[in-house]
């Protein structure tokens, strides 16, 4: 058999049976570079198909002319983890009719698989592939790494589309998506563009206020009581978590900790700490910049994972239920530690959960490193304008000018202060914060809701609601 | 009182800063703000600005806040400046 092979992105489509009402979807590890989503989009507008649901495990801001399909009707529903804040602003101003779907990167996966998010045409960004449809995102001029993300949308989809800029000779060494899965192998010109799939290199932050927050975040994971031979650990790619991986590199080989796992998206700072012993593995579900590209390339320690293997509520395990710490940001954080990940201050969406709730609800401890105040706007608030990830998943608050412990963890606010850590109360954090911002005054929300935030376990965690143009 | 001669700037567009620019006006004070914070502060920077300028001694001029979430003191500091790059006298 030879079939597979499609000379073009539109006859791809029509194969496929794509019509009217269905759901296609897209992951994201092209990230802002992605050229796959806008390409697969602008056929499907030109072969007259309308009414769609686009499922994406992230959107970004190079997606935009999504929002023009959505004004001329091509698409009418959007389910994603991650909404950037250019189609964000779109989106809060009420452009879409039915309210977006959020869900966490692990819910996407459970629902995928369960069949409560189907899908009708998946389409892979693949950096290789062969004619069968193996691929992989390790090799290849816009090689991204894992593909972790794009796992479930290959395996419960109706019909897959891989789509390559490098179709090698069968079969592909090293696939991570099989051949199994895929219906049809479209060859183009390039699915993305280097510059914006990964950094070059991602960056610890200078500014000292990041770095008095890293050096505090360390420390707290370091009298946590978890920090002991089979340490795992996940942090995110801001310029502040990546100071505290490195300051809690320095803590490790110093104890000489031999920790068992790092997990996430992955940086070249988390290849850093396998390469100095810091760790056995990692666990990779999404690469950031090229060191763990090419790590995950080179290294047999460093391994890919599914969306569902990561962070699926649904699945028998996944990696986050065997977390000891994560590292995470907040928007807004309130005396109640529910975190705010997806809107600014003014309400506009511009971000999502991505594995956030899934990390905070594994995790053993889970830490929000944030300043006190970001442009005048205190961090911590009386209610947040949107629940990301509910309080009861979060354990401690780091600012630079001081930590606070949600108050169910009393043991461990105990650790914290024979350490002499400042520990302090979540109210005195948001007073301090104020005595220097201002008290801010609370925004009206808007009446009409634009997205729904889903909880990774079931059910609604909260709504968006739209955001009128004075509010600038 | 304070005369404003020419058109004078001070302050820039990063994040936690302002940029503030002052020009000479016929009467009395006229001021144009755009904030990242406005829904939040905003009735707080507009009072700061005319205290500002009221301290300094001017009582005519255009004025053009961009603000980017300065701090009040951050605010103040870029009124005053702008005032003493635009006035007569230096």
């Amino acid at each position: 058999m030879n079939g597979k092979l499609v000379k073009t992105i539109r006859e791809a489509i029509s194969l496929s049976g794509l019509r009217d009402g269905m759901t296609v979807s897209f992951h994201h590890h092209l990230r802002n570079g992605d050229y796959v989503l806008n390409q697969v989009m602008a056929e499907i507008a030109a072969l007259g198909i309308r009414d769609l649901t686009v499922s994406a495990s992230s959107l970004f801001d190079t997606h935009q002319p999504l929002t023009d399909h959505i004004r001329s009707g091509v698409v009418t529903g959007i389910q994603t983890n991650y909404m950037a804040a250019g189609i964000g602003r779109e989106i809060s101003r009420g452009i879409l009719g039915k309210p977006v779907e959020f869900r966490t990167h692990g819910a996407r996966a459970s629902d995928i698989a369960s069949g409560q998010a189907p899908i009708d045409v998946a389409f892979i960004a693949a950096p290789s592939a062969d004619h069968m449809g193996n691929c992989s995102g390790k090799f290849g001029k816009s090689a991204c790494g894992s593909l972790g993300y794009a796992y479930p949308d290959a395996m419960y989809a109706k019909k897959v589309v891989v789509i390559t800029d490098n179709l090698v000779p069968y079969p592909l060494q090293g696939w991570s998506i099989p051949e199994t899965n895929v219906d049809y192998v479209v060859p183009v010109e390039a699915i993305g563009n280097p510059a914006g799939i990964v950094s070059g290199t991602t960056r610890i932050t200078r500014d000292p206020v990041g770095l008095v927050m890293a050096s505090y975040a360390a420390r707290v994971i370091e009298h946590s009581g978890l920090l002991k031979d089979g340490f795992s650990f996940q942090t995110g790619a801001g310029g502040a978590s990546l100071a505290a991986a490195d300051f809690l590199k320095k803590i490790m080989l110093e104890k000489g900790v031999q920790g068992s796992f790092g997990l996430g998206g992955i940086t070249g700072y988390m290849v850093d700490m396998l390469q100095a012993g810091c760790f056995q593995s990692l666990l990779d579900v999404q690469c950031f910049d090229l060191k763990a590209v090419e790590s995950i390339r080179s290294d047999p320690r460093h391994q890919e994972i599914s969306a569902l293997h990561y962070a699926g509520p649904s699945a028998r395990s996944a990696v986050v239920d065997s977390l000891d710490v994560v590292i995470l940001g907040a928007t807004e954080i309130d005396t109640a530690f529910n975190v705010n990940v997806h809107t600014d201050s003014n309400g506009y969406i511009m971000g999502g959960s991505g594995g956030h709730s899934d990390t905070a609800a594994g995790a053993k401890l889970a830490m929000i490193i944030a300043p006190l105040f970001r442009a005048r706007l205190p961090i911590v608030t009386d209610h947040v304008t949107c629940v990301s990830t509910p309080g009861r998943d979060i354990d401690v608050l780091v600012t630079q000018g001081g930590i606070a412990v949600n108050p169910k963890n009393g043991e461990l606010r105990q650790r914290l202060l024979d350490a002499g850590l400042p520990i302090v109360e979540i109210q005195e954090l948001k007073a301090r914060a104020e005595g220097i911002t201002g008290a801010p005054k609370r925004l009206p929300r808007g009446g009409r809701e634009v997205a729904r935030v889903l909880c990774r376990d079931g059910g609604q965690l909260d709504s968006i609601y739209h955001t009128p143009e004075e509010a600038e | 009182m304070t005369e404003i001669v020419r058109a004078a700037s001070a302050g820039t567009l990063e994040s936690s800063d302002a940029y503030v620019e002052i020009e000479p006006a016929g009467q009395g004070i006229e001021i144009q703000l755009e904030s990242v914070v406005k829904g939040q502060f905003g009735e707080s920077i507009l009072a700061a600005v005319r205290e500002t300028l009221a301290g300094c001694g001017v009582e005519r001029a255009r004025v053009t806040v961009s603000d980017r979430g300065a701090l009040e003191c951050v605010l103040r500091a870029r009124v005053e400046a702008a005032v003493l790059r635009g006035r007569g006298d230096c």
